[in-house]
């Protein structure tokens, strides 16, 4: 069983990857678990054609404790035969939405959701790394492989750059590698070659380019994968390609994240950022001369 | 005793290697490593914030206790104060477990206080924190707020409430924080312009003597000087045993506490331990404001009746005079068992200023002072007594350093005896010296906490203590020639 993480930029598309590439994977015959880490629960909408799951947090909400909740009332099987587990979390603003990922992935250890029949565990993580909580699915025996989602955008770069540095933490106390960048295009200037170097620098690989395409959007709408919803469409043969190199990827490397000042010249190199005028710096439009 | 039975090593490591590291933790060497050490503390004589919190709760008539955490958290308090005093804690807790980390706490403490408030009717709730709620950020503000909103106590109950992380500050942040925010919330609205109690409001600090608090008190009848105690637990943890179990048996009245705010004079004999409480009532209590040290010894307790004299413009009584001429004579009649002898100290701010000014009077040497939890301010105070007498040369203070640090002091720079709390007895057994209980938790004597430390009866009684031990320790270890009638 192949234990993966997905982190990313929030909004970059995360869920709407990782659900094609799990659709791709299951398209290839093989056995997938997507485990939602994130309060917001969007997770596996396009798999199972729901609006939203009921969440284990949820269910324990209900129940009043985490103890007299059963397997089955959280998992629930959707297209290709993935099965699905949301977390979920506390209402926005109170309590700790990384504590309810800690109990969440206990219960499904406890509960026996890790069956060997499993090819692949996905986890599909929030936007930043803000806690421990949000760490789970990396430390020890659970995703060794992490796939970083990102742009040509300036914030999603710093983003991904961010997260190398966490998952160099882990990794030097652990066996956590990053397994490589996708690059879920938004058609930004020399996106393709900006992300390859950016890869190279971080010691990984671009593993994907993933174009853009308004087909994704038009699946969303039915809640479904491109994969499902139109399987003879290219964008469908692009997440089938993505899923492939990542069953067939074996370049998994502790990550060299970049200093602040390593990603400013590299971004100032493919033209997206200026050289810093350090003058203009802090100075309002009305005080300019 | 067989030979099975006999305590055998867990571990296979050979005799002399232990007998070789028992030796090499007594030594300079070993003292350096052990002073060297940043990451780990061993056995930090203090407690944690929300212990403190339950202390100041239950110095006010009716209080229940209340714990926004965890059962267990609640249950470190209770049976501390249960071991200590060796009398009933009452206090509950609202039981927070996996869910209420998750989705925060709210839930928890509206069905707590409505059960509380129904069950056990108390005439003022005073919550306070674990760690858990801390560290998720739990608005206790808002949840409290909501409660009375949602009709789960009335609008205008008295819930006073602090945040105490126990990963912050110790028991004595806690005391203070709850103490402020009871009197805040009893006080609000209280204050008439041109009302006078004609009243002292005495806020004797996170103290576990209960003879304190009556020592206290007895001074002021002496003086005739009516007054509040901000809190006093005296009779919550000395009760009478009269075969009926009465929940909340003491404390201060709530209408006194809330007219404390129109008091003639408001005195702190505790400024570690009430530092925020003070600084906010000199902003916002009538008459005049004071702050004393702990009345240790005889010239901290003069310090006390000069100002309760100027305070209510009231002669010294008599009675208190002939007092002090009893501990000089006390003191005369002991100061050949104690003169020159070297202690060891560690506790909380306040009583540790008072051991050192106590035992300096005493021609005493106050050798190693140390404190867990102390400030540059504490350090500056202890020193500020050390220099102002000839036996306070040499002392050493050692801030932020725990009962392991104390052990390598002990072995490696002896003294004659140390006071503290039980925390400290192995480190006593290793270096083979007295341990003076005079500080808290005691769970190792009885009826120690009836005893005053403060005051002149509170000086005769440390200094009877002390000196009539360490005759006893001669009398139990000289030779058989040298064992006599006279001391």
């Amino acid at each position: 069983m192949r234990q993966i993480a997905i982190y990313g930029k929030g909004g970059i598309g995360k869920s709407t990857t990782t659900q094609n590439t799990v659709a791709g994977l299951a398209s290839l015959g093989k056995k997938v678990m997507i485990v939602g880490c994130d309060p917001k629960a969007d997770s596996t909408r396009l798999i199972l054609h729901a609006k939203a799951q009921s969440t284990v947090m949820d269910l324990v909400r209900e129940l009043g404790t985490v103890e007299d909740l059963e397997l089955d009332d959280v998992m629930k099987v959707g297209y290709g035969d993935v099965k699905c587990v949301e977390s979920g979390g506390p209402e926005p603003g109170v309590g700790c939405a990384g504590r309810g990922v800690i109990t969440a992935i206990n219960f499904l250890e406890e509960n026996g959701a890790y069956t060997p029949d499993l090819d692949f565990v996905f986890y599909d993580v929030l936007g930043d790394v803000v806690c421990g909580g949000f760490a789970m699915p990396i430390r020890e025996g659970k995703a060794e492989e992490i796939y970083i989602v990102t742009s040509g955008e300036m914030m999603a770069m710093y983003a991904a750059n961010n997260i190398a540095k966490g998952i160099l933490k882990y990794a030097s106390s652990g066996k956590v590698r990053l397994a490589g960048l996708i690059c879920n295009a938004r058609k930004t200037d020399k996106e393709y070659e900006l992300i390859s170097a950016l890869a190279a620098k971080l010691g990984t690989q671009m593993i994907h380019f993933v174009p853009r395409d308004n087909q994704v959007q038009r699946a969303e709408l039915r809640r479904m994968t491109v994969i499902e919803y139109s399987p003879e469409h290219p964008q469908a043969q692009e997440y089938r390609t993505l899923a492939q190199k990542i069953y067939d990827n074996k370049m998994l490397v502790v990550p060299t994240p970049l200093e602040m000042e390593e990603l400013e010249e590299l971004l100032m190199e493919f033209g997206i950022m200026e050289a810093e005028d350090e003058s203009i710096v802090g100075v309002a439009e009305s005080a300019a001369v | 005793m067989t030979a099975e039975a006999a305590v055998k090593y867990v571990t296979e490591t050979p005799e002399e290697e232990v007998k070789r590291v028992s030796a090499w933790i007594n030594t300079e060497e070993y003292k350096e490593k052990n002073f060297a050490r940043q990451a780990l503390v061993i056995n930090p004589p203090h407690a944690c914030q929300p212990l403190g919190a339950e202390l100041a709760a239950h110095g006010f008539e009716g209080t229940l206790p209340f714990v926004h955490g965890s059962q267990g958290c609640a249950s470190y308090y209770r049976s501390t104060f249960n071991r200590h005093f060796r009398e009933p804690a009452p206090a509950v807790s609202d039981s927070m477990t996996e869910d209420g980390a998750v989705f925060g706490g709210q839930n928890n403490l509206h069905e707590a206080l409505e059960n509380a408030y129904t069950i056990y009717k108390p005439k003022m709730m005073a919550v306070f924190t674990s760690c858990m709620p801390e560290v998720i950020g739990d608005d206790l503000t808002a949840f409290i707020k909501n409660a009375r909103n949602k009709g789960i106590v009335p609008q205008d109950y008295p819930l006073p409430y602090a945040n105490t992380p126990s990963f912050n500050g110790s028991h004595v942040h806690g005391y203070d924080s709850m103490l402020l925010s009871i009197l805040q919330t009893l006080t609000e609205g209280k204050k008439i312009e041109g009302r006078c109690t004609g009243k002292l409001n005495l806020i004797p600090g996170f103290d576990c003597n209960t003879g304190n608090y009556r020592e206290y008190k007895r001074i002021l009848k002496e003086f005739g000087i009516p007054y509040t105690l901000l809190a006093d637990i005296s009779d919550t943890f000395d009760s009478p045993l009269d075969g009926t179990y009465r929940p909340y048996p003491g404390g201060t009245k709530l209408e006194d506490a809330a007219d404390s705010i129109n008091g003639k004079a408001t005195l702190t004999v505790a400024p570690f331990a009430s530092a925020k409480t003070f600084a906010w009532i000199k902003d916002s209590y009538s008459g005049v404001h004071a702050s004393l040290p702990t009345p240790f010894g005889v010239a901290k307790t003069d310090a006390l009746l000069l100002k309760l004299s100027e305070l209510f413009g009231k002669p010294v009584p008599e009675s208190l005079k002939a007092e002090r001429g009893n501990a000089v004579d006390a003191m005369t009649d002991a100061h050949q068992y104690i003169h020159g002898k070297k202690f060891a100290l560690y506790g909380d701010p306040d009583y540790l200023l008072g051991y050192v000014s106590f035992l300096l009077e005493m021609g005493a040497r106050p050798h190693h002072i140390l404190c867990s939890k102390g400030t540059k301010k504490v350090e500056k105070e202890i020193q500020a007594l050390l220099d102002a007498s000839p036996d306070g040369k040499g002392c050493k203070i050692y801030m932020g350093k725990d009962l392991w640090h104390m052990r390598s002091l002990l072995m490696t720079d002896p003294v004659d005896a140390m006071i503290g709390d039980t925390h400290g007895k192995f480190a006593a057994r290793d270096a083979n010296i007295p341990l003076f209980r005079f500080g808290f938790p005691v769970f190792d004597r009885v009826n120690l906490h009836r005893a005053p430390l403060i005051g002149y009866q509170g000086a005769i009684n440390m200094l009877t203590t002390i000196c009539n031990k360490f005759i006893e320790v001669v009398d139990e270890t000289c030779e058989d020639r040298k064992f006599e009638m006279m001391r």
